[in-house]
């Protein structure tokens, strides 16, 4: 558990921090969607943002690939989000360098109209990368860390709009694995998904935690409790608790998280 | 009274699709005569390639005065056979004896007349050593009448072809900026009304727009590049209004997907938002220049000619006169054989053909976009 001194930073304790968020204020237009929000995200951990409908976990997570630079009305009002040290808010930095950095999966399954071989291959072609040995390689590798290379393998060639929302939601993780990213943020992938195809994509979210650092947002505290090692919780835009998973779910500090947390509200 | 409401709709429905059925047949069954022979290949060629000549007619003088005559007589007897009181059923019966008999008369010197007339083309009238004696035979000549409409099929497909060309050019620009790259506000809004709008003004006013800014003030002459221009400009609104929509129907997943790949935006409108948009602009876009290319207003004071004696790629002193000079092009000519020449049994086969053969290619412009947008929907699903 926390000791005083992460009231403001939270989540310090075991663990290198590979995000850290300062007094990070966000505004659509003229309304605040995020308070002066302070953590650190350690590496090669799994991450869980949970909170009701609306407090701004998904916002979060998108500012930390800066996939908010497409609401027009979206600005950052004060603070910073360091990634690996670097602000990547700064003027000087490279979206499309951030981006292959921190991949995303999104809440609705987004596989291209093409086929599952092109869906993979996608990102490396567009780096200009031609060489059908090495896409090969990549594609294989993709779908093996993704477990859906036996499920596949046969008909890489056929349109990936022909999978199973559990697959499809599988291949996006594969996609965004192919561009080699150090971290990996999902936004409620499983919330389209049923239990079987759930229990997967949490089987795979394990496994790809050597690798990776997982920011996951999700809806489903039992989720959470499942996948991560790390949970926050947000209401109304602000960070109210963050802490260890077994913390905040066996023993939260805050009376909003433990009303969360059993169900009371949200 | 339910089934009066539904029986009016019904009929008016049917009313409009049979005053359609109408016009269209009549203009095939006249059109097919032009159009179509009785012995192979069934296909009118001189029709299709010749350019239009003047039709030099000579009527045998004999029988055109006595048809002439013939008229005036049965005018004259039905006037007297009005003015009969209701009791002269023996004088009315004999009145009409006779107007049956003059008719008769009549249809026997018309097939008569048929047979003795002398019609030629332009070329063959120049060749001609001697004028047959004005003695025997009464002279006429229908301008257009004879010869084909060659060189206005030719230049009406040019005239489409290159207004495709600029309008889809410039029409996906402008889409792309409107559905991708513009910040919404009240200035887009008013692009966007302006857009809308201009699809509204008359056709008339493009030509006199395209008239003033590339034939005088561009100094284009009347030439097939002001056409062109004039003519894309017309169904640019359209265009830009279906690209947009089609643009905008593309997923916000795919955008995101490819984004958050670290594709740039560019990267990711052309390989993940153009390539399926594609089926819907290329189908309103050809549907628009189809529409666009039937109009007579905007080309009449840009690019059209009356009367061209060459084919666009004939006599060009330099390739760039290419574009600099007029053509004929068919719904021009419509307007002109069918407003600046008398309406008889010379000049009919020009008015109808022209007509019919230019359903034909405004039919098999939208034939294709169908076909074309069915193609391609099979192959982008999502």
């Amino acid at each position: 558990m926390s000791t005083s001194t992460s009231s403001t930073i939270a989540g310090s304790g075991t663990g290198t921090p590979i995000i850290k968020i300062r007094n990070f204020d966000f505004a659509y237009g003229d309304s605040q969607a995020l308070f002066d929000i302070n953590m650190d995200i350690n590496e090669k951990e799994v991450t869980a943002f949970i909170g009701p409908s609306g407090c701004g976990k998904s916002t979060f997570l998108r500012c930390f690939n800066r996939m908010n630079d497409l609401i027009d009305i979206a600005r950052i009002k004060n603070g910073e989000v360091k990634i690996s040290d670097v602000n990547i808010y700064n003027k000087d930095v490279d979206v499309i360098e951030l981006r292959k950095h921190v991949g995303m999966v999104f809440q609705k399954s987004n596989p291209f109209p093409k086929s599952i071989y092109d869906n993979i291959a996608y990102g490396l072609r567009i780096q200009g990368v031609k060489k059908k040995s090495s896409l090969d390689e990549v594609v294989e590798k993709c779908l093996r860390s993704a477990a859906l290379w036996d499920e596949v393998k046969d008909r890489l060639n056929e349109s990936a709009l022909g999978m199973s929302g559990g697959q499809q939601q599988r291949l996006c993780i594969a996609r965004a694995l192919a561009v080699r990213p150090k971290i990996l943020l999902m936004d409620e992938p499983c919330s389209a998904l049923d239990p079987i195809a759930t229990a997967k994509v949490e089987e795979l979210i394990h496994e790809l935690k050597q690798d990776y650092t997982i920011v996951i947002v999700t809806h489903s505290m039992q989720q959470a409790a499942r996948v991560s090692d790390r949970t926050a919780f947000f209401y109304l835009g602000k960070l109210i608790e963050y802490d260890k998973t077994d913390n905040i779910f066996m023993n939260p500090r805050d009376p909003q998280t433990e009303a969360y947390i059993s169900g009371r509200f949200g | 009274m339910e089934a009066i409401v539904s029986w009016s709709f019904r009929l008016g429905t049917y009313l409009v699709i049979l005053c359609a059925g109408y016009i269209f047949m009549n203009i095939a069954v006249n059109g097919s005569k032009a159009v179509f022979t009785t012995e192979a290949p069934f296909i009118n060629i001189e029709f299709l390639t010749q350019k239009p000549q003047t039709l030099h007619v000579f009527e045998p003088k004999e029988v055109d005065t006595e048809l002439k005559s013939n008229k005036a007589k049965v005018v004259a007897l039905e006037a007297k056979h009005r003015n009969l009181g209701s009791g002269e059923t023996t004088m009315a019966d004999e009145i009409e004896q006779q107007i049956e008999a003059l008719k008769e008369r009549s249809k026997a010197l018309d097939i008569q007349r048929k047979e003795g007339r002398l019609m030629y083309g332009d070329k063959e009238y120049r060749t001609l050593t001697e004028e047959p004696s004005s003695e025997q035979y009464v002279y006429n000549n229908y301008a257009y009448s004879g010869g084909g409409i060659g060189p206005a099929i030719v230049g009406t497909c040019l005239l489409v072809a290159g207004s495709i060309a600029i309008a889809l050019t410039l029409g996906i620009l402008c889409a792309i900026f409107l559905s991708e790259y513009s910040t919404s506000g009240r200035t887009l809004q008013l692009i966007r009304l302006s857009i809308l709008n201009l699809s509204g003004v008359p056709s008339i006013v493009f030509g006199l727009f395209g008239f003033g800014m590339f034939v005088l003030f561009l100094d284009w002459g009347v030439s097939m590049l002001a056409g062109w221009f004039t003519l894309a400009i017309m169904a640019l609104p359209v265009i830009i209004a279906a690209s947009e929509e089609s643009m905008r129907a593309i997923p916000k997943g795919f955008r995101e997907g490819s984004l958050a790949l670290g594709a740039s935006k560019w990267t990711t409108i052309r390989t993940n938002v153009l390539p399926y948009a594609m089926p819907g602009i290329l189908t309103s876009s050809i549907m628009g220049v189809a529409r666009v290319a039937g109009e007579t207003a905007p080309i009449m004071f840009t690019a059209a000619f009356a009367l061209r004696d060459q084919l666009p790629w004939q006599g060009l002193e330099k390739p760039t006169d290419f574009f600099f000079q007029g053509v004929m092009a068919l719904p021009y000519h419509i307007y002109v054989v069918s407003s600046k020449i008398p309406q008889n049994e010379y000049t009919r086969n020009m008015q109808y053909g022209a007509a019919f053969v230019f359903l034909i290619i405004v039919g098999f412009f939208a034939l294709s976009s169908i076909i074309l947008r069915i193609k391609i929907r099979k192959k982008y699903k999502w």
